[in-house]
């Protein structure tokens, strides 16, 4: 051979991708990588996946290594189990959140439990894809966030993803992790689009929250599919003449809240925004270890802006029940009202 | 060691091909049999052209709300164009008493049981969850979550039977109960688990898969190598496979397995051979995954032709007829698309209502926030 360019002239393998294709990119890498990960799910091969995340990936690894399964929760969890024990690492995709309860039991006192019981002997690094949330006109069971089950579960980790680069990353992360780990999709996200570098390093270890508005008025935490609109409020807000400093929390468990600590000590005020009803969410845990933590910066009470503690609703009164810009300002109002 | 092979031996497909109850055929030819004759011979040509309106009107509700879907006037729409028969045939082999437990594709039976066709509309618009009331018609909300619903209805028929409504020879007492799901769904551990309680308790229940040949995009391989009636075999009761776009054939055996619920015989399963015409709900693309020849070859079994070709054929139905129920599919669709538009999108703060029987000062105090908080929208500057 005589062509002597050298590699670093290629240029870099930017792609501009919304959240679906980020997940489906990083799903192919990571089959490349380790011919070991299998994704597995229902219409999760010819079809693509309902949303389309596993597009193509079938047509390319072939059937033993994308699997339409049988249509049972219990047994997508229970089989990936035994073919993690046999040294795969299992993807499994769930179709919706509110489908994943006939897997629950698997996830709970399996998948969550496995490396303690075997004093550590044996590992279950399983993936376990979950499309979650609302806010997209969805009949019941579509449009739920159970995150709160799973991070009140030791042995399992949870993450949420709230953009494309993220969730590129994330979902590799996530797949080389020894531990099992949930990953919960922002379904009303999926069509957000953002150009990047496929072959850059990731910016952040998965188990990492960000920064990613700098404000010193109030601090909101969130994640997932409220990232965007916590960030559209903080636009809001900065027109009023407030800045906030709006935290992604990305990690649910186990939680990175260092970021926000040193925040809130700024701040003095937080708020806290989720889809998922408010007792006993994520929200509340942040507030217990932010009292705990800054106990002496704080000006007012941590607010939670959630979901209410109903069912999730019809979807012609999801509007109302989800946090909006307006919900998110109001509560930055009543902390600052302290 | 006999195992049954019949989906996968690689034999003479006829001699693969597993019995199949039909009564009547794609071209509307009567089948006779010695047998399920007997159970239909109480059926007039009056009781035909009943059927046959059912399939109709059904059907008509049916595409009117796909159509409701494109204008934007429902959310989503499961679509049960091809499986009327089954559905019909069955819905009307119930009596009365009996109480039947749908998934969410169960349209046919819902007009049956007599659930009105706007009730159907609310949770597919998004505007409730389920607005009849499952005791009235004996017609229990439509079920999302695949094969929880079989649990369910085997619970109630052991309820039936520890009331004493069965095998009292009392035709307006005994009652059956009857489990709608699809062929994905026995793949599900609940069906399994009905299967299992059903048997042991020898409950009053009727197992009615429709199976469509598909789980959205997964064909019935994906979920079994058995023809799926041969499974109730190995759980202890009987079962058989009937075509499901005849209505007749249906109806006969739906009648036979009910009875021997109401009797305190025990549990049946029926796998009624169909086919799903549409997409999996208005949401899916089914052109990705299955192929235009396999719904040609289903189109010509279509369980309301061969009622059509057979009432005609035999001279059991004029012109007038179906004349005046064109009319009356006209004003039924043209009803139901009034009725949708004009269905309220309920209040925000009804989320609160009905979340417990007596509701915690919490939740009320939540609500009471979230009226606070709109008001203060309307104080401001009006309607957001
Ligand atoms: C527990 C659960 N998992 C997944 C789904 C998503 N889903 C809805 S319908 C369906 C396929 C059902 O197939 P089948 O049982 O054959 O019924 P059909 O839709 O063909 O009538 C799936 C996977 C669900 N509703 N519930
Ligand atoms: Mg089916």
């Amino acid at each position: 051979m005589t062509d002597t360019t050298p590699a670093s002239a290629e240029k870099p393998a930017s792609a501009r991708l919304t959240v679906v294709k980020a997940i489906n990119a990083g799903l192919r890498r990571s089959m490349e990588n380790d011919d070991k990960v299998l994704v597995m799910g229902e219409d999760v091969g010819k079809l693509g996946g309902v949303f389309r995340v596993t597009d193509g990936l079938q047509k390319d690894f072939g059937e033993d290594r994308v699997i339409d399964t049988p249509l049972a929760e219990s047994g997508i969890i229970g089989t990936a189990v035994g073919l993690a024990l046999r040294g795969y690492r299992p993807v499994c995709e769930i179709q919706f959140d509110g489908f994943v309860f006939p897997g629950y039991d698997q996830i709970v006192t399996q998948v969550a439990k496995m490396h303690f019981r075997s004093g550590g002997r044996l590992r279950l690094p399983i993936v376990i894809r979950i499309p979650y949330g609302g806010g997209i006109g969805a009949v019941e069971h579509h449009s739920e966030s159970p995150e709160a089950y799973f991070a009140h579960t030791p042995g399992l980790k949870v993450v949420s993803c709230s953009n494309p680069v993220d969730a590129y990353w994330m979902i590799q992360q996530s797949i080389t992790t020894d531990d099992p780990v949930v990953f919960f999709e922002p379904k009303r996200r999926y069509y957000e689009k953002a150009e990047f570098d496929l072959d850059a390093e990731p910016e952040l270890p998965l188990h990492s929250s960000r920064v990613v508005n700098q404000g010193t008025d109030a601090t909101v935490a969130t994640y997932g599919p409220m990232v965007k609109t916590c960030m559209e409020a903080a636009a809001a807000a900065a027109e009023d003449g407030r800045s906030l400093d709006v935290i992604d929390l990305r990690t649910l468990s186990p939680l990175d809240l260092e970021p926000v600590y040193q925040s809130v000590r700024r701040t003095g005020r937080l708020v806290v925004v989720h889809e998922a009803q408010r007792t006993l969410g994520i929200g509340t845990e942040v507030a217990a270890r932010v009292t705990e933590e800054c106990f002496y910066s704080l000006e007012s009470p941590v607010i939670r802006v959630t979901g209410y503690d109903t069912p999730y609703p019809p979807a012609r009164v999801e509007d109302d029940y989800l946090p909006d810009l307006d919900r998110v300002l109001d509560g930055v109002d009543r902390a600052l009202s302290y | 060691m006999t195992v049954d092979t019949a989906a996968t031996s690689t034999g003479d497909p006829a001699a693969r091909e597993p019995e199949l109850v039909q009564l009547l055929t794609p071209e509307g030819q009567r089948v006779p049999h010695e047998y399920y004759d007997t159970l239909i011979e109480d059926i007039t040509a009056e009781d035909i052209r009943g059927l046959y309106r059912d399939l109709v009107l059904s059907r008509r509700i049916d595409s009117e709300a796909v159509a409701l879907q494109r204008q934007g006037e429902l959310g989503l729409w499961a679509s049960m164009l091809g499986q009327e028969a089954a559905q019909v045939g069955s819905g009307r082999a119930l009596r009365p008493q009996d109480h039947a437990f749908p998934t969410y594709r169960e349209h046919a039976v819902a007009w049956c049981r007599g659930v009105e066709a706007t009730q159907l509309l609310g949770l597919f618009r998004g505007v409730d969850q389920g607005s009849w009331d499952p005791r009235e018609n004996n017609f229990h909300l439509y079920t999302i979550v695949i094969g929880a619903q079989t649990l369910h209805a085997t619970g109630y028929a052991m309820g039936v039977q520890r009331d004493g409504a069965i095998g009292t020879g009392d035709p307006e007492r005994d009652t059956a109960v009857i489990a709608y799901f699809g062929d994905g769904a026995t793949s599900q551990g609940d069906v399994n688990e009905a299967f299992i309680w059903a048997s042991v308790n020898n409950a009053p229940v009727v197992f009615f898969c429709q199976n469509n040949q598909w789980a959205i995009s997964e064909p019935l391989e994906r979920q079994t190598r058995v023809p799926l009636y041969r499974r109730a075999h190995g759980f202890g009761f009987p079962g058989l496979r009937v075509d499901g776009n005849d209505v007749l054939a249906c109806l006969a055996v739906s009648r036979e397995a009910l009875q021997r619920a109401r009797d305190g015989e025990g549990p049946s399963l029926i796998e009624a051979f169909t086919y799903r015409m549409g997409a999996h709900t208005t949401t899916d693309d089914p052109t990705r995954y299955r192929l235009a020849a396999d719904l040609e070859h289903w189109r010509l079994k279509d369980p309301i032709e061969r009622v059509k070709a057979y009432l005609v054929r035999g001279d059991l139905v004029d012109q007038q007829f179906f004349d005046d129920l064109d009319a009356e599919s006209e004003e039924l669709a043209g009803n139901l698309r009034t009725a949708c538009r004009a269905l309220p999108d309920p209040e925000p703060t009804s989320i609160f209502e009905h979340v417990y029987v007596e509701p915690p000062p919490t939740l009320l105090a939540q609500r009471d926030e979230m009226a606070q908080y709109l008001d203060s929208f309307a104080e401001q500057e009006g309607p957001r």
